[in-house]
């Protein structure tokens, strides 16, 4: 009866025949976080690869990445390209460099140093947490302001000099009514705008009454730098094409420029912060297992080997970020 | 293995981090450096569609990733399958879909640039 089934390959006890080895000599657990990491890198590339092609698309009026993220804690209104976020940056770096400590204490089985390097780390990644969330508040909250165009465009203002002008310093709020929106009133879906107390009409009294005022397009010359119109040219694009008031960013616009701009930055930030926080999560489950000295009795410290992984991906992940939205 | 190592072997993978931590930085701040003062003659100097001065952040981001991965993550360790199994996935579908995308957005902004219909009025 057995002579029938093939049942033998001959390659038993072979890494092919699924001998005792491991398979690409990694333990069950690594293998499956790069299997995830791989994964969750394409999922980024995907992103990533999605921006590139809308900047492209646009290459010729997509936003100065100097120009919206030139803010620093404690210093108002003072030009800081850059620094905030290779701050950022090195927090991340750094806690990058102690989960490492960490997993290289855990082979020494030292377990205060264990505990010592990942409150570290979690400290660092708590931090990066509140810094992006510093960064998308400035970010929704706006500085100068924007006028929206027929086409979808945006205009800044700008004095003769080409220094920047806010919308509040030379337009003043008029006396308007304003009803509220009602769910009984209207399709019930609909939410009420958001209010901003400057209207478009505002906008051209105050722009009119300012002979030193010019409009900045979203056109970027040879230098590098935003077009600035001159005074006919400038009143002519405000009066004929400018639709509405623009403060700060939201998911369908912003006033930076073009509206998918601020897509991308909510939705590749947000999802690296999200990984950032759920790196943090899984940070103390592990660490609260070390302390209660789950891995000392299991004798190995593989399993903060494994978070350390994931946690340096979601640094990698951010080299790549700060590259592409904050560099480049 | 990481794990049977003797105390020379540890106080070396000590060093090692604080190595890579150290060139870690140094390109982040070049980096920092050159987007702040962005020389001009980088800025205008084109190579294959791009200006210099992203060839140079591309590739000082690309050195940064290498370090993390291969001695933060470890992979200078693992077995070369397992590092051909990560890298070269990832490197192959990332360059695809980067030339793809890429190529495909210089299209449509010539087709706005060069069209018949006015994009911004």
């Amino acid at each position: 009866m057995e002579a029938t089934t093939v049942a033998k390959t001959g390659t038993e006890g072979k890494t092919w025949g699924g001998g005792d080895e491991k398979p690409l000599k990694a333990s069950y657990g690594k293998l499956m976080m790069w299997f995830f990491i791989s994964s969750d890198a394409l999922t980024f590339s995907g992103f990533l690869a999605a921006y590139g092609f809308t900047r492209f698309k646009f290459i010729n009026e997509w936003p100065i990445a100097d120009e919206v993220f030139n803010h620093f804690p404690f210093l108002h209104g003072v030009d800081a390209p850059m620094y905030y976020v290779a701050l950022m940056t090195f927090i991340l770096i750094f806690s990058s460099v102690t989960m490492v400590l960490a997993v290289d204490a855990g082979h020494q089985m030292q377990k205060n140093k264990v505990v010592t390097y990942m409150a570290l780390t979690i400290l660092g990644g708590i931090i990066f947490i509140g810094s992006q969330a510093w960064e998308w508040s400035n970010f929704i909250s706006g500085e100068y302001g924007a006028v929206e165009t027929r086409s979808g465009k945006i205009i800044q203002f700008a004095d003769s000099e080409g220094n920047r002008v806010a919308l509040e310093e030379f337009s003043s709020a008029s006396p308007k009514d304003r009803t509220q929106h009602e769910a009984k009133n209207g399709i019930w879906y609909n939410s009420e705008a958001s209010y901003n107390p400057l209207s478009i009409e505002d906008v051209k009294n105050g722009f009119a009454a300012n002979p030193d005022l010019r409009v900045r397009t979203m056109e970027i010359t040879d230098e590098g730098e935003k077009e600035i119109l001159n005074r006919e040219e400038s009143l002519l694009k405000l009066n004929t094409s400018g639709i509405g008031v623009i403060q700060g960013a939201n998911l369908s616009q912003n006033e930076y420029g073009a509206p998918l701009f601020g897509g991308f930055f909510f939705f590749i930030t947000g999802f690296h912060g999200f990984h950032v926080l759920s790196g943090v999560i899984i940070l103390i489950i592990i660490f609260f297992n070390v302390l209660v000295g789950t891995y000392e009795k299991r004798g190995s410290y593989e399993m903060v080997e494994k978070v350390g992984l994931y946690w340096h991906f979601v640094d990698l992940v951010w080299v790549f970020v700060f590259t592409f939205f904050y560099l480049v | 293995m990481a794990h049977d190592t003797t105390h020379g072997e540890h106080s070396g993978a000590k060093k090692r981090i604080w190595q890579v931590f150290i060139i870690l930085s140094i390109l982040t701040i070049v980096e920092v450096v050159l987007g702040i003062f962005k020389p001009d003659f980088l800025v205008h100097t084109d190579l294959v569609s791009l200006s210099l001065l992203n060839w140079i952040f591309i590739v000082l981001t690309i050195i940064k990733a290498y370090y993390i991965v291969w001695a933060f993550m470890h992979m200078e360790h693992e077995a070369a399958s397992l590092r051909r199994v990560v890298v070269w996935t990832g490197v192959f579908l990332i360059s695809y879909l980067i030339a793809i995308l890429l190529i495909e957005g210089t299209y449509i902004q010539e087709i706005y640039e060069s069209g018949y219909i006015t994009w911004d009025f």
